[in-house]
């Protein structure tokens, strides 16, 4: 039961980005097509459970003094891999995600879940922790990329979903979706909604 | 074992540094033959845009075959080097060397009954780089002096940064269109490349296509690079071949 909680409360309660605020800055770049995000979020929650994993194992050995450093060295570690794989497997997506993937390095929901929890947690707990707030991450990720591709291109996945009839009777597609600006804003309403309901979020 | 001495620390970190690094070479060498296959199925495609022809990543081998005929390196007085492979040569380091030291890649291409040759060319943008090829269709019959290789045929502009919906619009074909039927040499068979002109370019001159508003920067980035690039081979182009 509490293994369920972690991973099921970063997906909404503790949400990495509408609640941690926590790496937003990918979300507003690779978001703007489904598939790059979903690749963005399998990366992520990859990374994210790995480290957890291997931090956690290791937290009793770690000398306290460099353990940031040591962190930092299994999640770069990890991240490379994972780019090296997406650039040799899915070359299109890996040129769309460009830095991106890199950043997941300096991405704060790593480090924050590494110190926060893989640091003072037995490795199976860190694991279901890291693979909770990877998809707490991709979860925003896919349902922001899914409004922005749908309303400013008008396909999902690539593929056509409004059909040309409609752009015939003057239907246009948001060229604003297409912009950062825009990620920001739906972000904005995404927060909006889910403490509108869950009042517990809502600061005093 | 007391974690927090000095020894054990230099310990942990040499040895998670060699696990680590070992890791990692493991995992690039592993991956190395599918990545670099990667680069080229792509350079082989945009060779084919420049030409016209649509290609995937599935099919883009078999194409290239089917089109390019030949590919030869060139030194700046347009005479075939033996030696290097034109299609591994690296343009960016190319570009650093004096004009008359380069290795000058081409690409032959015929299609239906004509014949074409690609240059790929190099330069920067606002950015970062930016690259394309561009193709020539060949004219067998011009008078002495003037250039066999002189209109464009296509053009192919990619970039690694620019501004997205300013400069980053160099690889849409709005842009890249107007590039076709355009000319190199002056009717006196003196190069002078083609003028990304800003406010509209002249529609009667055969040099000049229009500029992109509000990517100036990376618009005149690629006049110079149509430029630095394409003037190394203009001997080539005058040459019966």
């Amino acid at each position: 039961m509490k293994n369920l909680k972690l991973l099921i409360n970063p997906l909404n309660n503790e949400n990495p980005i509408t609640v941690q605020v926590l790496g937003i800055c990918s979300a507003l770049a690779v978001t703007v097509q489904m598939k790059p995000a979903i690749v963005m979020s399998l990366s992520v929650i990859v990374v994210t459970a790995f480290s957890n994993l291997i931090i956690s194992f290791g937290r009793n050995t770690i000398p306290p003094r460099i353990r940031i450093i040591i962190q930092l060295v299994v999640v770069a570690f990890l991240v490379i891999v994972v780019d090296q794989i997406l650039k040799a497997y899915v070359y299109d997506v890996s040129k769309k995600l460009s830095v991106f993937v890199g950043l997941i390095i300096t991405n704060c929901i790593l480090m924050g879940r590494l110190e926060a929890f893989a640091m003072s947690n037995k490795p199976w707990e860190s694991f279901l922790d890291g693979i909770g707030n990877g998809a707490g991450y991709g979860l925003i990720l896919i349902a922001l990329a899914f409004l922005r591709e749908f309303f400013g291109s008008g396909s999902l996945m690539g593929y056509q979903v409004i059909p040309e009839g409609f752009y015939e009777l003057g239907y246009m597609d948001n060229g604003m979706m297409i912009l950062p600006p825009m990620a920001l804003i739906i972000v904005g309403l995404i927060i909006w909604i889910q403490r509108s309901y869950n009042r517990k979020l809502i600061e005093k | 074992m007391n974690v927090q001495s000095n020894t054990y620390t230099f310990l942990y970190s040499t040895a998670i540094v060699l696990v680590v690094a070992t890791g990692l070479a493991v995992v690039a060498t592993a991956l190395q033959p599918a990545q670099v296959k990667n680069v080229e199925v792509e350079k082989k495609q945009n060779i084919l845009t420049s030409l016209h022809v649509q290609s995937d990543r599935t099919n883009a081998g078999k194409l290239y075959q089917q089109y390019i005929t030949d590919s030869y390196t060139l030194n700046s007085k347009g005479e075939k080097v033996s030696g290097v492979d034109p299609f591994n040569i690296n343009l960016r380091e190319e570009m650093k060397k004096s004009p008359a030291k380069r290795n000058l890649p081409a690409f032959e291409a015929k299609r239906g009954d004509s014949s074409f040759v690609v240059i790929p060319v190099y330069g920067k943008g606002l950015w970062g780089p930016i690259w394309g090829y561009v193709s020539f269709r060949k004219e067998d019959h011009v008078a002495k002096g003037l250039p066999h290789f002189n209109t464009i045929y296509g053009v192919m502009f990619d970039h690694k940064g620019e501004t997205p919906g300013l400069g980053s619009e160099i690889n849409q074909p709005f842009f890249q269109l107007p590039f076709r039927g355009k000319r190199v040499f002056d009717d006196k068979g003196v190069f002078v490349s083609v003028q990304v002109v800003k406010g509209g370019a002249d529609p009667a001159s055969p040099h000049q296509v229009d500029a992109i508003s509000g990517g100036t920067i990376t618009s005149k980035g690629l006049q110079a690079m149509l430029d630095s690039c394409l003037v190394s081979y203009q001997h080539f182009f005058k040459l019966n071949n």
